[in-house]
């Protein structure tokens, strides 16, 4: 029998997420993400449904304000196509960061009670999310049918930016999962910020309306994957690679700054949550 | 040499090392918002960091704990019971320090933890294992032991929320109680559940702790300690006051506890502002009004209460009553529900009142002395639940396995 040897001390180093360490508690993270889906689904009527409904009620009513009223082109396709592939991933991003953030407040008992990598808890929350994207993503078959758009070989990519999307949910969630420990606000900042984001982020127009901002528009990193997610499902569309770039760059500094942010308060959470 | 180093060396289960932990008190709020932060600033700007309360809820705690050994931490409330639990545990990092424990460690500090209401019994079994360390494998091939030690097969797909309290419990324990784990750390797991549960928990206790796993056990329940554990911590103000064999450590934590020289430490004296007066905290005597905590079987005890009134209060209502390991109430006494009470329903100054127990029905054991003073509307003055303690010793004669609640020797004579 291997002995195993814990070893508990003040750390005060840096750290970043420590894979080896994380491994061992893979079962535990599916663990998390089983429950928060069959709780869902169990809690509400028509389950699934509402995976689908949200994004499609919502292109819906900015098919009819912003691409018949305002007559908002999408770039090449059809205006009601063209905002649900954004909105698509849109949904999952938003609700994924909105989900792990509050995510340790939620559990608090967990945390006061029994040890595990805390960081398993906002990286479950940003998982539930992904099933929702598959159930919506059907919606997005019937229109390409319906629209009579081939997918190219890029849809092959789509996962790539599904990545990323996670990446980037999982590293803000991590600064606001840890921040929300300490600081109540953010629970109320953060559906603010997420409806202001909507508008800086090309999912319901094409980032080609504002060729002057585009560089400031890349800035943040939902512009390059949402684009890219986009054209890669479509085919019509070029993909924008120096945006997605770009992008990734973004994505990997916030994903370890937030990581070494959560690592760096975790060992207080048991004290003040 | 070599080889009798490395014996030492893996004999050893738990060493923990100059442990302390340091709390910050003085911030007002548990939950400080963004606002305080800024509005703290132009102040910390002007007269530096803002200093606050230091607090050391444990200061260079150090020992060693064997392989097999069953160690209770005992303490008064607040003594950093818990916090030492809990750094063992993990769930909190020592400010200063180091452990290093030998094997797979398992935590019980409360059962259930993370039960979700909406999942049924079988998922939950499932989740909360996977929370406390268990592997999915390890769960599928102790489901059925599980179930079993639980009781609620019937319930096993209806959700948690359905379940009466006590099948929640039940199942709760039944998933910690199959953990397998070299160390365990336990926090009053016994103090949940009815006093047949709290039999069961504690059985399943003896039996890991006589299954040569290493325990660590917190508790407030000392009969509940003594019974089950070979070795104890002692732990006052964050300090190590001792740690040895139970029976040492136990007998002088009872003394200190039960201390005579209550006016010189203030923990043991206790006031009412309200009705001003003090009064010692109770003491027991024996027939030679010599103070002890601890009789031998058979002997005539009583428990003393020692007041200094300032003022006239009426109609005061003394009560107490005994405890046994398992939370079991055995009586409740006060002091008008004696007809032959001579106690003046008017008291001030200095007053002693005795309450004389004929102790031959009570089984020898430890005994937890909740008491407590009410007022005429019966409302409570005064009450504390974990200070006073008795001691009985089994009579020398005892037949092993007597057991029984109540102890009866009967009147055997030749007619």
């Amino acid at each position: 029998m291997t002995e195993q040897i814990t070893i508990i001390k003040p750390t005060s180093k840096l750290q970043f997420i420590n894979l080896k360490e994380l491994w061992p508690y893979r079962e535990l993270l599916f663990s998390f993400v089983k429950r928060d889906i069959q709780v869902r689904y169990r809690q509400t009527v028509i389950g699934g449904l509402w995976a689908i409904i949200q994004p499609l009620s919502t292109m819906v009513i900015f098919s009819f304000f912003f691409g018949r009223l305002a007559g908002i082109s999408g770039g090449g396709v059809p205006y009601p196509i063209f905002s649900y592939a954004g909105l698509l991933l849109w949904t999952y991003f938003t609700s994924a960061i909105s989900a792990s953030s509050a995510s340790m407040v939620a559990s608090s008992s967990l945390i006061t009670k029994v040890y595990f990598p805390r960081i398993i808890i906002p990286i479950s929350a940003t998982m539930t999310g992904l099933i929702d994207y598959l159930v919506a993503s059907i919606v997005l078959v019937g229109l390409m049918l319906y629209y009579q758009i081939m997918p190219t070989a890029y849809i092959l990519l789509v996962p790539v930016t599904l990545l990323l999307t996670w990446m980037l949910a999982m590293g803000m969630g991590f600064w606001l999962s840890a921040m929300n420990v300490k600081y109540r606000d953010i629970g109320y900042i953060l559906p603010f910020f997420i409806q202001l984001l909507l508008f800086v982020t090309p999912v319901i127009y094409p980032s080609s309306i504002a060729p002057n901002f585009k560089f400031l528009l890349s800035l943040n990193p939902m512009t390059g994957i949402i684009d890219a997610h986009r054209a890669m499902i479509l085919g019509g569309l070029p993909i924008n690679w120096g945006s997605l770039a770009i992008s990734t760059v973004l994505v990997v500094v916030i994903l370890l700054s937030g990581s070494a942010y959560f690592k760096s308060v975790e060992k207080y959470f048991a004290d003040i949550i | 040499m070599r080889i009798l180093f490395k014996g030492n060396m893996s004999d050893i289960a738990i060493k923990v090392e100059n442990i302390s932990k340091k709390y910050q008190i003085g911030e007002n709020k548990n939950f400080p918002t963004l606002r305080d932060k800024l509005m703290e600033l132009p102040n910390r700007i002007f007269k530096g960091p803002r200093k606050n309360k230091e607090f050391w809820a444990l200061k260079d705690v150090s020992f060693e704990v064997k392989q097999g050994e069953v160690v209770g931490i005992i303490g008064r409330n607040g003594a950093g019971k818990s916090t030492l639990l809990k750094i063992l545990a993990r769930i909190t990092e020592p400010t200063s320090g180091k452990i290093t424990m030998y094997g797979r460690v398992a935590s019980m500090l409360e059962v259930g933890t993370g039960f979700n209401q909406e999942l049924t019994g079988r998922e939950n079994i499932y989740l909360n294992g996977a929370i406390i360390g268990m592997k999915r494998a390890e769960i599928e091939k102790k489901f059925a032991d599980i179930v079993a030690f639980s009781g609620v097969e019937k319930f096993l797909d209806t959700p948690v929320k359905h379940y009466s309290s006590g099948m929640y419990v039940r199942l709760a324990f039944a998933v910690s109680a199959h953990l397998d784990a070299d160390i365990l750390l336990v926090d009053e797991v016994l103090a949940v559940g009815d006093a047949e549960f709290q039999k069961k928990c504690l059985g399943k206790m003896s039996s890991l702790a006589n299954s040569g796993k290493t325990v660590i056990f917190v508790s407030h329940n000392i009969g509940a300690i003594k019974s089950l554990c070979s070795h104890c911590l002692w732990i006052n103000n964050g300090v190590s006051v001792m740690y040895g064999f139970t029976e040492q450590v136990m007998s002088s934590y009872i003394q200190s506890v039960n201390k005579l020289d209550i006016d010189k430490s203030k923990n043991s004296s206790l006031s009412s502002t309200k009705y001003s007066f003090t009064m010692k905290m109770p003491y027991w005597v024996d027939d030679k009004n010599k103070v002890t905590y601890s009789y031998n079987y058979g002997q005539n005890i009583t428990l003393r209460f020692e007041f200094n009134f300032k003022k006239i209060v009426e109609n005061l209502c003394i009560g107490y009553s005994l405890v046994n390991q398992y939370g079991e109430k055995l009586f409740f006494s006060h002091s008008i529900d004696d007809h032959r009470s001579n106690i003046p329903s008017r008291l001030l100054g200095k007053v002693v009142i005795d309450s004389a127990i004929d102790i031959g029905c009570i089984p020898p054991g430890t005994y937890q002395v909740p008491f407590g003073l009410k007022n005429k509307q019966g409302e409570a003055i005064i009450y504390s639940e974990k200070d006073v303690f008795l001691e009985i010793k089994p009579p020398k004669n005892d037949i092993d396995g007597r057991g029984g609640t109540f102890w009866y020797t009967g009147n055997w004579k030749i007619k």
